[in-house]
Parts: C-alpha cells; sequence; structure tokens
C-alpha cells in the first residue's frame, strides 16, 4: 500500500499483514460456520462464502476462484471443465438480429442452448422462448403461443418470433440487482455473476422480456452433457437459488465465433456480429432492412433486432 | 389446421439451376469476409462442393456426345432422371434451360455463358437478384464459423433444392414443459 493511498477503514493498513491474514482466516472460517448452521448450505465453502464481488476481484484472486470452480466442477462431473474469464474484446458491441420472415419456429437454436450452455435439465431451463404469432394479428404479444407443438411447422397462417436476452443498452435487471450481482460488460453482455446472487429475483420482475430464469431447484445435468468450455459468466454450472439468462454465448463469441443458436439455425435467420464495425452483417442488416425493437416504448434499447429480410 | 408452408417464405428462394438434386451438405472452405474483395473477383465467392446425389457427377459420364446426341426437343423426360419433378418458375421451364446441352458438367445463363456448378448462385442470381446481393454480405443464408474471421458459405443449393426450391417444412423440437406438469411430477401444487 502507498502511503498516497487513503486508509481503508476495512482493510486495517495500521497492522502486519501476517497478522491481518490470520484473523481474516479465522473470522472467515467462524463466520462460514455459523452461516452454513443459519442457512443449512452445507456445501458453500469457506473461500466461497467470503468472495468478493466478480468485478472487484484482483487478478490473483479471480485465478484463486477459477481453480476453485474448476476443482469442485472436477469432483462433481468427474471430468476436466474449464472455466474461462476472456474480456470484453475491445471495440466490439455485440448485436443480434433475427430474421422473422424466415424464422420456422423448429427450436433447433432453443435446445441447442441448453446444449451449449449448461442448463438445468429436469425441469429444462430454456433461454429462447419461441413465440408462434398470428399473422393477421402481427406482434401482437396476446396472441402469442409458447406452447405449440404440430406435426410440422410453420403452420399456416403464422409467423414465430424466438425471444432471448435483449441485451439492453438500459437493462432494467441491472437497475434493481440490490447486491449488483449484474452488470452489462463493455461489449455489451449483461451478464450475472452466480456467486454474488442472491436469489431475490428482482431483476426476473424487472425484465419485460422474460429472459431470465431461476434455478428453483439443484440444477440437474448429466456429468456426460456438460459442456466442459464454459466462462465465469456464462455457461459455467450454476448452483441453486441463481438466476440465469442469455449471455449471447460469451464463451464462444469472446473468441470470436457466433453464438451456439445461430450456428444451428437451419434457415440462416440468425445474425450476429460487431456493431461497431461498418463491415459486419449486422451492419448491413440494421442499415438495409426494415429493423424493429421489442417493446421499443420500453426505452430499454436492446441490442436485439428483429428484421423482415424479405 | 393445414400444415402447408408459409407463403413468405417463397420469394426468399433461389432458382435456376435444374441438375442438382440436394442431398448431402459438404462444407469446408474458408473465406476472409472482409478481405473477399481482394482474394477473389467481384462475382466468384468460395462456397463448398455442391451437394450431388452420389454417383451423378460428372454428367458426361452418361452424357456422352459421341455415344448420343443431345436431344433439345422440350419434353418430359421417362426413361431417366424421373425423380426429378419441376416445381420451380414457370411451367414452361425445363432442364436445358439451366443445363447445358452441349458441355454437360456446366450449367449456363441466360445470355449462354458456361457457369460450372460450383458457382451456380450466379445462375440463380439472374432472377434472384436481391437474394444474391444479401447473400455476398451474409445476410442471406447462413454463416458459420467467426464473426471476425473466417466463415464457412453455402451454396443456394445446399438449402433450396434447385428443382423444388420452397424450404422444407420441419418438426418442431419439444415445447418447453408448462409450469402445471413441473408441479405434478413433484406431487402437484402445494
Amino acid at each position: 500500500m502507498t502511503a498516497q493511498e487513503p486508509c481503508q477503514p476495512s482493510s486495517g493498513c495500521q497492522c502486519p499483514s501476517t497478522e491481518e491474514g490470520s484473523r481474516r482466516e479465522f473470522l472467515g472460517v467462524a463466520v462460514a460456520a455459523v452461516a452454513a448452521a443459519l442457512t443449512g448450505c452445507e456445501k458453500l465453502s469457506a473461500e466461497e462464502f467470503l468472495q468478493d464481488k466478480f468485478t472487484e476481484l484482483s487478478k490473483d484472486d479471480v485465478q484463486k476462484v477459477i481453480a476453485r470452480l474448476e476443482k469442485e466442477y472436477k469432483e462433481k462431473y468427474g471430468k476436466e471443465v474449464k472455466v474461462g474469464n476472456a474480456p470484453p474484446v475491445p471495440g466490439t458491441i455485440f448485436g443480434y438480429a433475427l430474421d422473422l420472415s424466415r424464422c420456422i419456429g423448429c427450436r433447433r437454436c432453443v435446445h441447442a442452448c441448453v446444449k451449449e450452455n449448461n442448463q438445468s435439465r429436469e425441469p429444462e431451463i430454456q433461454w429462447i422462448k419461441v413465440l408462434e404469432l398470428e399473422k393477421e394479428e402481427g406482434v401482437n404479444l396476446q396472441h402469442a403461443e409458447q406452447y405449440y407443438n404440430p406435426d410440422e411447422v410453420p403452420r399456416e397462417g403464422h409467423f414465430y418470433m424466438p425471444v432471448q436476452c435483449q441485451q439492453c443498452k438500459k437493462p432494467p435487471c441491472v437497475k434493481v440487482c440490490p447486491v449488483g450481482a449484474t452488470w452489462r460488460e463493455k461489449d455489451g453482455i449483461v451478464v450475472v455473476d452466480y456467486n454474488w446472487c442472491i436469489g431475490c429475483r428482482y431483476c426476473m420482475a424487472a425484465c419485460p422480456y422474460g429472459a431470465r430464469h431461476f434455478n428453483w431447484g439443484e440444477p440437474t445435468i448429466a456429468a456426460k452433457d456438460v459442456n466442459p468450455e464454459t466462462h465465469y459468466l456464462g455457461n459455467r454450472p450454476r448452483p441453486k437459488g441463481v438466476v440465469e439468462k442469455c449471455t449471447f454465448c460469451i464463451q464462444r463469441t469472446r473468441q470470436g465465433k457466433y453464438p451456439a443458436c445461430l450456428e444451428v439455425c437451419p434457415t440462416g435467420s440468425r445474425k450476429f456480429g460487431n456493431l461497431l464495425d461498418k463491415e459486419s452483417e449486422i451492419r448491413y442488416v440494421l442499415e438495409n432492412k426494415r429493423v424493429f425493437k421489442l417493446k421499443e416504448e420500453l426505452n430499454t434499447q436492446p441490442n436485439f433486432f428483429y428484421f423482415y429480410g424479405v | 389446421m393445414t400444415q402447408t408452408p408459409r407463403p413468405s417464405i417463397l420469394p426468399g428462394l433461389f432458382a435456376c439451376v435444374l441438375a442438382l438434386a440436394a442431398t448431402a451438405v459438404t462444407a469446408e472452405e474458408h473465406k476472409k469476409p472482409h478481405a473477399a474483395a481482394v482474394e477473389v473477383p467481384k462475382d466468384q465467392v468460395q462456397v463448398p462442393k455442391p451437394p450431388f446425389t452420389e454417383g451423378i457427377f460428372p454428367c458426361s459420364q452418361c452424357h456422352d456426345p459421341s455415344a448420343m446426341a443431345p436431344n433439345q426437343k422440350r419434353r418430359v423426360l421417362k426413361d431417366m432422371h424421373t425423380e426429378i419433378s419441376l416445381h420451380h418458375g414457370p411451367d414452361t421451364r425445363w432442364c436445358l434451360d439451366c443445363h447445358d446441352a452441349f458441355s454437360r458438367d456446366n450449367l449456363h445463363l441466360a445470355n449462354g455463358k458456361l457457369v460450372s456448378f460450383n458457382t451456380s448462385y450466379q445462375l440463380c442470381g439472374q432472377c434472384h437478384g436481391d437474394k444474391l446481393r444479401d447473400w455476398r454480405v451474409g445476410v442471406h443464408g447462413k454463416r458459420t464459423g467467426m464473426w471476425n474471421g473466417a466463415k464457412q458459405y453455402l451454396l443456394c443449393v445446399h438449402c433450396h433444392n434447385p428443382h423444388s426450391p420452397h424450404f422444407k417444412p420441419l418438426k418442431p423440437m419439444p415445447p418447453p414443459a408448462r409450469p402445471e406438469a413441473i408441479q405434478l411430477k413433484n406431487g402437484g401444487a402445494k
């Protein structure tokens, strides 16, 4: 600590660091034991209980947290699960566009998403909800049906509108979080720190798109189904009692790949790219097609767009 | 309710290639999207091999001009290629409007210029110019690979059978569980 830095009351700068460390350690174990006794979360380790907010962790602490998580996942699933923490790609704001004139409602995206992002399987949490809408009504959500299950899609007189997290520029979910466990990253992805989320579900109430989902029970996912390529803020296996959401496949897109839902779409309805890149597909869509935002009147300012490609 | 295809897809269909039966999708050719204009001529886009029915190409293995003179009379085929039923464009259209009678392993444009099966999008683009334009920039059809780098492209015929180009309906994957069903499984609503 430098002389110029103001003394934090909690950091105990007067004390020698070793003493501070041992006292903190002791307190940590004691607090964790009490917390375990009170909350019944006997699986919660002292380190996890004392882990700071992800955004406030030092680089070393992030590595420690990741190492701990990887160890826990290995014990739980019996295989190596890599937990990444790739930062946003500089000069990138992700945008997504979905062609309503092409989507046929086959739900390939819904299930590819579940597979990629390690959602609970029983009951299955799905980050994408495909709405069947009536052509006569247009985008009228009062006439939306999400449980449609005919032999073949598209059904006559209907069109299909997949809804997932719209990665808003003004995300109401972030605004209401009482603990700051969810935020918008520099590349426009709204993420959740599952280790900081307290499960109050305010964000679910605030989201006008129904894009957030809660782990009411211990998430169930067979070891063989776990996707081992994960990101701390994305698809790593979640604990019970936290909220989760679409992250544009943060573990893929920050490595330059397309999201899983886009790659599986048989009709090519889904377009993804960097809004700041004038040459990108997404910019072409925004500049040349008829585009709208879902519930634009709420001023959430989504980076997810719907368009008519035909 | 009847299960007919959506009419709004119709304008999205690619046209004019006649002898390709779309079966398998093979695809491993990469291309830098932004470098495209430099690497390949403007009317050329690198694409995977066309999805031929196995054993059907090259056409010249049967259509040997020395053994069989091409019959250019407009007719319904009775001996060969009977599995092909043409649902594409006007009734008067037939095989040799797109396939070349004298260079069997090629297609031809309206002006007679030969086009290989690997660049059949040029033929499709004669009628569906707006789709070709969107396809070149990656908005019509699917791109896979990297959003900021190498992408894999598909030919029109990988998704649209040129003889019957309407995108075929699919069986939807299972719907989400209803809350009641989840409650029932857990012993009913509390």
